[in-house]
């Protein structure tokens, strides 16, 4: 018999790597792999996949065992952005909750107060994410783009509707657009080139797919990103960006994690539960193709750590 | 192959004797693999050998168990996106010899009548390996019996010692167990086991794919068809790197000794249970065929399946749920009604929106035949004349008292021309991401319906 071959492809793209952080700041650097998640045999990961933990500006509606691994640090974005420090982020990923027009419409002035107390608070990179409503998230984020100037921030979410003002914001005040898409290679793409048309390198963005979570269209994403880091392996630069999966918040969301009552016995033990929920979306999507993942419980960032850690040392 | 590649090798003598008019047509059925090449009795020997070998799907399937059946292989694609995948791996529980017979009894009890529901489904796991982790042919054939009278699951065999393997096939080769494992020690003894009993045989050789083909092959040679390849995938560090190389090499280089479903092990070098369940993860999505869990917790165990569900979805055919209204979190007749689309997705967000407010709603879906709201509006599916017609079908005046439908805020433009074919009715423009209804329901749902 003849020796077997082992198939290796030959990619002609790899992913752009994009900074975080920096002047002055904790840095880390996303991206710069040149084959598919997890193997080894075919290329290389210059960088670890990087974990963010999720803050809000506000106390946060979540369930109650995820509070309890937070304790008091919910009530000041400062404190919990130290504790999300101590429990192993490399990025601290802040919500402005409390900016969306049904919560508590707050503005500009509260955003950037919050955003300069974590920014004392921590030397980790800091992502900053609005209530996701495309005018509310361009008066919360102009605003603390001027603050953090140089420093790199992960501003999102930029979408078809308010990308000029996020990408001339980001290119004026050294930082990084979050495109978001709503699931769909092409949306992605198309966003990219936009934002590319306004001037923003590639290097300054990062692509969130959109995330379902278990049950919830995990599978969707997980294809999403498959195909967009399959395009980007095969040369194309507009879908080379960095993925960012948002698994806590999407994780957390569903029933399967928040309930504890009035539940099948074949669901299991809810914090068990809840946390294999929330890691597994996670574990997908870097097989996938994810490149940084928002969490929710320290728990399942200790899970993907180990995980990650595991795979890096090939063990 | 082609149909006119096919139709090179076929005796181009038009005779008939196959049922079709000619050679070529016979050909181009065999291409759409819609017959079968036996059906020409005139194909040379070397002609027949060719094209059945050609044929013959890069991955085999492969049975294991009798009455309820672990079916695992056949996979055509690396990517599910480029078709689809077709086998769920099968996901076994061991259960060690060293364990009491007691205690091993009440978890296969357990394990064998877990079930839980999803999406209309019942969900359950597949099976269970048998570990004769002691070495003493009693101790496992104990629980081999024990297995036998408390289980109509397939089983795993796993012993290294032929002979206390043929101990364990005399109680149960009825049922087709996996015969666990032919080694590069053993597997003459092992095959010839699996020749006797006829049941499929694992192949365990973790030293490179090189050496696995090369065992694999020998033991194909004997006679054995139905095998699973243990490559030795059993860590984050090892086990997409295997498994994508063995299933590249059986889908892009028909390497035939790989063409088998290959058993996983995320337990072997787990921290505990949740490491061992995200290797586990990993392994239904890249890309096991039957996968041995050390642990069995209804908390783990549904998320996997959940996930098994997931990634084994035909991304082809637009998922849909049936149209009708969902009652979610018990309403009453003077709670919300909202209504969207049947395409899965949407259902889903929208239904877990409302689920984890907690605010008691009926959910109205239309059938648009599995399209997202934008998609289903722009298409002439979802607009005023269509949620009419729904609402009036599923009568959605017996549900509700207060006459007022929410609609998606994406469809906001049909406001108007529903009013009027609704008569009586006060249409309600929602949010438009399913994200923002908890806080709409709960903050202005009951202010716009006043
Ligand atoms: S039986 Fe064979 S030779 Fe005869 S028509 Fe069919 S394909 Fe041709």
């Amino acid at each position: 018999m003849t020796p077997l071959q082992i198939p290796v492809e030959k990619w002609a793209g790899k992913v752009t790597e994009v900074k975080l952080g920096g002047n002055g700041r904790k840095d880390i650097t996303i991206g710069g792999e040149n084959t598919l998640p997890f193997l080894h045999f075919e290329g290389t990961f210059p960088h670890q996949p990087a974990l963010a933990i999720e803050i809000q500006d506000m106390e946060p509606d979540w369930p109650a065992d995820l509070l309890l691994s937070w304790g008091d640090a919910v009530k000041d974005p400062g404190q919990w952005a130290r504790k999300a420090a101590e429990y192993g982020a490399d990025i601290v990923a802040l919500r402005l909750r409390s900016a969306h027009p049904e919560v508590e419409n707050s503005g500009a002035e509260k955003a950037k107060r919050t955003v300069a107390s974590v920014l004392e608070a921590v030397d980790l990179p800091l992502i900053v994410l609005g209530p996701e409503v495309a005018e509310k998230d361009n008066e919360v984020l102009l605003a603390v783009s001027e603050i953090g100037r140089g420093q790199r921030l992960a501003l999102g979410n930029c979408t078809d509707k308010n990308y000029r003002a996020i990408a001339a914001s980001c290119l004026a005040n050294e930082h990084v657009a979050i495109a978001k898409a709503p699931t769909d290679v092409n949306l992605s793409k198309q966003l990219n080139m936009l934002l590319h048309e306004a001037g923003l390198p590639m290097s300054s963005v990062l692509t969130d797919p959109t995330t379902g979570a278990l049950g919830y269209g995990l599978e969707y994403t997980y294809s999403v990103v498959e195909r967009l880091r399959l395009s980007c392996l095969s040369g194309d630069e507009m879908t080379s960006t960095p993925i960012i999966c948002t698994v806590g918040e999407e994780s957390w969301k569903q029933k399967e994690s928040r309930s504890s009552q009035d539940i099948p016995e074949s669901w299991g033990a809810q914090e068990r539960r809840a946390i294999i929920w929330e890691s597994i979306t996670s574990a997908i999507l870097a097989t996938a193709g994810a490149d940084i993942v928002v969490l929710r419980h320290p728990r399942s960032v200790e899970l993907i750590k180990e995980m990650n850690g595991k795979w890096l040392s090939m063990t | 192959m082609t149909g006119i590649e096919i139709y090179k090798y076929l005796p181009k003598t038009n005779c008939k004797k196959c049922g079709f008019p000619t050679c070529l047509a016979f050909a181009m059925k065999v291409a759409q693999k819609q017959a079968e090449i036996s059906l020409c009795p005139e194909l040379s020997p070397e002609s027949r050998q060719f094209l059945e070998e050609a044929s013959r799907p890069p991955i085999k399937l492969v049975s294991i168990g009798r009455d309820k059946k672990i079916e695992t292989g056949n996979e055509t694609v690396l990517f599910r996106h480029e078709k689809t995948f077709y086998h769920q791996p099968g996901l076994v529980i061991r259960i060690k010899d060293t364990e009491s017979p007691g205690d091993a009894a009440r978890r296969i009890r357990e394990v064998s009548s877990y079930s839980v529901q999803r999406v209309g489904l019942d969900l359950t796991l597949d099976g269970f390996a048998l570990d004769n982790e002691s070495g003493n042919p009693a101790s496992f054939l104990r629980l081999v019996e024990t297995a036998v009278n408390n289980t109509d699951m397939p089983l795993v065999l796993m012993s290294p010692d032929t002979a206390t393997m043929k101990l364990a096939l005399d109680k149960t080769a009825q049922n087709r167990p996996l015969i666990y494992s032919a080694t590069r020690d053993n597997w003459q003894d092992m095959a010839q086991l699996a020749l006797d009993y006829h049941c499929p045989l694992a192949v365990s050789e973790r030293e490179s794919p090189g050496n696995l083909a090369e065992l694999t092959e020998r033991v194909i040679q004997m006679g054995v068809e139905d095998i699973i390849t243990d490559p030795g995938a059993d860590s984050f560090g090892n086990s997409v790197d295997l498994l994508t190389q063995l299933r590249r090499l059986a889908i892009n280089k028909r390497c035939r000794p790989l063409g088998y479903p290959s058993i996983t092990f995320p337990g072997d070098h787990a921290s505990g249970p949740e490491d061992e369940a995200l290797l586990a993860a990993q392994q239904i999505a890249k890309y096991a065929g039957i996968i041995v869990l050390d642990h069995f917790y209804p908390g783990i165990v549904y998320p996997l399946l959940t996930l098994r569900l997931n990634i084994y979805t035909d991304p082809q055919k637009p998922v849909k749920v049936a149209a009708g209204i969902y009652p979610i979190n018990d309403p009453g007749n003077s709670d919300p009604l909202l209504v969207t689309t049947d395409f899965s997705l949407t259902y889903f967000s929208v239904a877990g929106e409302i689920q984890s407010c907690g605010f008691p709603s009926w959910l109205l879906i239309c059938d648009t035949g599995g399209l997202s709201v934008l998609t289903a509006w722009a298409a002439g599916k979802f607009n005023a004349r269509e949620i009419a017609k729904t609402a009036k079908q599923f009568g959605v005046n017996d549900y509700v008292n207060h006459n007022a439908l929410v609609i998606p805020g994406y469809v906001a433009v049909i406001k108007g021309a529903l009013e009027e074919e609704m008569a009586g009715w006060k249409i309600l423009v929602g949010p438009r991401e399913a994200m923002d209804i908890g806080n709409y329901l709960k903050r202005t749902w009951r202010e716009n319906v006043l």
